[in-house]
């Protein structure tokens, strides 16, 4: 079991493979506990879309060790906080507990890993439950719309179809397909636990190679190979409904988060959509100062705008959204949007935006540090759709980019033949 | 595996508390661990002291304060917030008028400045005005586009009926179009002032430090607030139910429920913890093993309590597909009625009370986590001890004590039920 120190971070790997980071800290007497696995909606294939979600969630549905209800009852009894998350890369699940109770998070997730049951009674309530969280999304149009924009964006990648999967996939898939997902990408060769917070990391250490050490290795995975072709034409998507409020969305393929150009398409964002936050759900950062508010609704063409840009596995979207303001028309605002792009290609960017940009990303590390949670989660998405080199590089990169390199990014990736476009609007 | 002693909660051995002569309260908890200052406090005025011809006035009085000011206007403000990654904002609730700001401790005191320029000194720019009332109207609509946010709308109504507490504090379309510039000059100069306010600080920071930038800024400014005299609430005596259609929809949102306490109330520790027992524990306690682990019918189907100066409901919330609601209703009155017929077990009630205690030093952990605790503390008066002896007040609570505010509050035969969703 080698053990490297680097970015004040101990990173080992168990002989099962379990990849191990831990960063000790004793701002505040709690610590995190996460468990990241490298499968996710990227992962799957037509007829069984969503099938990573509904497997987090089974994860919830007992072991023998903790029937149905007691593992929430048991986490919760102890003072802890819970969840697991399904995205486009990974699969994860946490707990947070004052600092003396962390090891039982060891404990529940070692168990997990191995011995969940997926009870064949608990599966079609389970479909219920999760055709129920899809209602819920399909009660809003933005998200009908996000999820038709995504749909259109890729032809061959798996990132087309939506996180919770395809309707019909869910009323189809059963607990066959769902134990031979488990077993295929649960194990701990194919997973990264991550504990930041107030514990001493040789005895974290050891403590976790107690819980997980003896979980055996399962087989090694084939890479993805899917790519998806370069787009030769503009894509357009009408959504029409029932709300009268109107939306728009635009995205354009972007590179993946190794490529050269991930970090100066960072700073694009930040400079033409405000800087954002570092929360596990994105956070919040006051962002009226931007490019993209002064152009669209400092003018009253939208009451909202703003651009995103993850960093993910694969190359995946550099996207636009606008909520339109009363009696303004979508082009208009798409319009509106390509001026601000052009600007980017033909001007560029000042060096007090790169500057600002920068300030603004220390100022959301420090507030980040704040939170083992944040923290934990930060380095092991990393860890999934990179390293943690890549993260503990964040700022040095950010810092590096040039206004010359913003330029030659926005006009690289942003062209007319490359995008998708979303309209949402009122019927009648 | 560590717990330090130096790890106390907030309280009297580790906050300064004091008042400046104009009546603001302050309290400062140093905290050193990283280079980020929070600063969160209420005005004592909020959407009660608006007429109800112009529901949403302190709302919007408050969001049109960073939009201009007399050294700072829009985009001054925004950039020399945005250009150090700053956040500052204003809001306003039933009671009070909210601000906040999160920085880098080295910017902490030219928020200070600019904050209490921006509460003192707004110029309320009439094409700002103008630009927001756009924006408000827009979110309006969305907000009746948007099943939870009607169901939440309309129970209020039905519950408060011609009481401030009934109105949305976002205001009505009509409302909010009838607000002229005079009612928010009006609405400012007449009711904002540092009598009863409260400002918490909490990170890298030094005591002395807080104290003198707050007294420099704030410390000479005069004025009253207005007295927060609610009219009273009559207490429902009977079922009150709606159905709004929402076409495009499907799925629909229920809340159910009954008026219950204030923040004062003698009974809040145990309906506190019959609340966590009913619908949050774990897994949303019973109402998620009932209506989502067993039967499959929701996503989501949870209970809350809303205590405020006046008595708040305590209600159940879920969203279910259509053709599910009435089943949906009928097992969370069920779990009403149970809860208020048997006593819970002693497992629940311990495992409840485990929960809410043990769970404070995830509270307590950021800064932000540390002004929110402080700040409600104050505000409602429970004294700067309050977390010293919280595990005591949740530990005393009997099965009795929840089997009785159950029985009391969660009545089969007095509760208002909306339903939002598909026609």
């Amino acid at each position: 079991m080698a053990t490297t120190n680097e970015n004040g971070l101990t990173i080992t790997t168990l002989d099962n493979g379990l990849r191990v980071i831990l960063q000790e800290t004793h701002q505040a007497p709690v610590a995190s506990f996460w468990v990241f696995y490298r499968v996710g909606s990227r992962n799957e294939t037509p007829g069984l879309t969503g099938i990573s979600h509904w497997v987090e969630h089974m994860l919830f549905k007992g072991t023998d060790r903790y029937p149905q209800g007691e593992f929430d009852k048991v986490v919760a009894r102890a003072g802890g906080q819970f969840n697991g998350m399904t995205w486009q890369d990974w699969t994860t699940y946490f707990e947070t507990f004052p600092s003396d109770r962390i090891e039982l998070a060891l404990d529940v997730e070692s168990d997990r890993m191995a011995n969940a049951i997926f009870d064949p009674e608990e599966i079609d309530p389970e479909r219920t439950v999760i055709i129920s969280e899809r209602e819920g999304s399909e009660n809003s149009y933005r998200w009908l719309l996000d999820t038709e924009v995504q749909a259109a964006a890729f032809q061959a990648h798996s990132y087309q179809h939506p996180i919770i999967g395809w309707r019909e996939d869910l009323l189809t898939m059963n607990r066959e397909d769902l134990y031979s997902h488990y077993r295929t990408f649960y194990t701990p060769n194919n997973a990264t636990a991550v504990a930041v917070g107030d514990f001493d990391t040789a005895e974290m250490l050891a403590k976790i190679e107690q819980h997980f050490g003896a979980l055996a290795r399962g087989p090694e995975l084939k890479p993805l190979r899917a790519s998806e072709p370069a787009q030769l034409a503009e894509r357009r998507i009408l959504l029409r409904g029932a709300d009268r409020t109107s939306h728009l969305q635009m995205a354009f393929p972007g590179p993946n988060a190794r490529h050269p150009d991930f970090f100066p398409l960072t700073v694009l964002d930040a400079i033409l959509g405000g800087a954002k936050g570092m929360g596990l759900f994105g956070g919040s950062s006051s962002n009226r100062s931007n490019r993209l508010y002064r152009a669209l609704v400092d003018k009253e063409l939208a009451v909202g705008a703003g651009c995103g840009f993850l960093p993910t596995i694969d190359p995946y979207l550099f996207s636009f959204r606008a909520t339109l303001a009363r009696d303004v028309i979508h082009q208009q605002v798409e319009d509106a949007i390509w001026t601000e792009i052009e600007k980017v290609q033909t001007d560029g960017v000042t060096v007090a935006e790169l500057e600002k940009a920068i300030k603004q990303t220390k100022a959301q590390f420090a507030y980040s540090s704040e939170s083992v949670t944040n923290q934990a989660y930060w380095l092991g998405f990393s860890d999934m759709i990179a390293d943690t080199d890549w993260f503990a590089g964040w700022l040095e990169n950010l810092v590096a980019v040039t206004a010359a390199d913003v330029q030659r990014v926005a006009q690289t990736w942003f062209t007319r033949t490359r995008q998708t476009v979303g309209w949402y609007l009122p019927e009648g | 595996m560590t717990n330090r002693a130096n790890h106390a909660f907030p309280g009297p051995d580790n906050v300064f508390r004091t008042q400046l002569s104009n009546g603001i309260t302050l309290l400062v908890r140093e905290n050193h661990a990283a280079p980020v200052v929070v600063l969160d406090g209420y005005l004592s005025v909020g959407s009660i002291h608006e007429s109800a011809d112009k529901a949403g006035l302190a709302s919007f009085t408050a969001s049109l304060l960073t939009r201009g000011s007399s050294r700072y206007d829009f985009d001054t403000f925004n950039e020399t917030v945005e250009a150090v990654g700053a956040s500052v904002s204003a809001g306003a609730g039933d009671h009070q008028t909210s601000f906040s700001t999160e920085s880098l401790a080295e910017d902490f005191s030219q928020m200070v400045e600019l904050l209490a320029d921006v509460l003192r000194h707004p110029t309320f720019p009439a094409e700002q005005m103008e630009r927001m009332r756009g924006q408000w109207l827009v979110r309006l609509q969305e907000r009746e586009q948007n099943t939870r946010s009607v169901a939440s709308r309309r129970f209020h109504e039905l519950l408060y009926g011609d009481h401030p507490y009934g109105r949305p504090g976002s205001g009505y379309p009509e409302t909010i179009q009838s607000i002229s510039r005079e009612d928010v000059v009006a609405f400012h100069r007449d009711n904002y002032g540092p009598q009863g306010a409260i400002i918490v600080v909490s990170g890298d920071v030094t005591t002395d430090a807080v104290v003198e930038l707050i007294t420099t800024h704030l410390g000479d400014w005069q004025g009253t607030s207005p007295a927060q005299t609610l009219p009273p609430v009559s207490a429902q005596t009977d079922i009150r139910r709606e159905s709004v259609a929402m076409p495009g929809k499907v799925q629909s949102d229920i809340l159910i429920g009954s008026l219950a306490i204030a923040r004062s109330d003698p009974d809040y520790f145990a309906v506190q913890v019959a609340n966590s027992i009913l619908g949050q524990f774990g897994m949303m306690g019973r109402l998620g093993e009932v209506v989502r682990e067993e039967q499959g019918l929701a996503y989501y189907s949870y209970s809350m309590l809303d205590a405020d100066i006046g008595p708040g409901p305590w209600l159940a919330a879920a969203g279910v597909n259509p053709a599910n609601v009435e089943l949906a209703v009928e097992s969370i009155r069920a779990e009403f009625a149970r809860l208020g017929a048997e006593p819970v077990s002693d497992e629940e009630l311990s495992d409840s009370k485990a929960n809410m205690t043990g769970r404070l030093p995830l509270a307590l952990e950021t800064n932000d986590g540390v002004t929110s605790q402080l700040l409600n503390m104050e505000w409602y008066g429970l004294g700067l001890d309050y977390l010293y002896r919280y595990a005591d007040n949740i530990n005393a609570i009997t099965a009795a004590d929840v089997q009785r505010v159950a029985a009391k509050y969660l009545r089969p035969d007095a509760y208002t039920l909306v339903v939002a969703g598909p026609e």
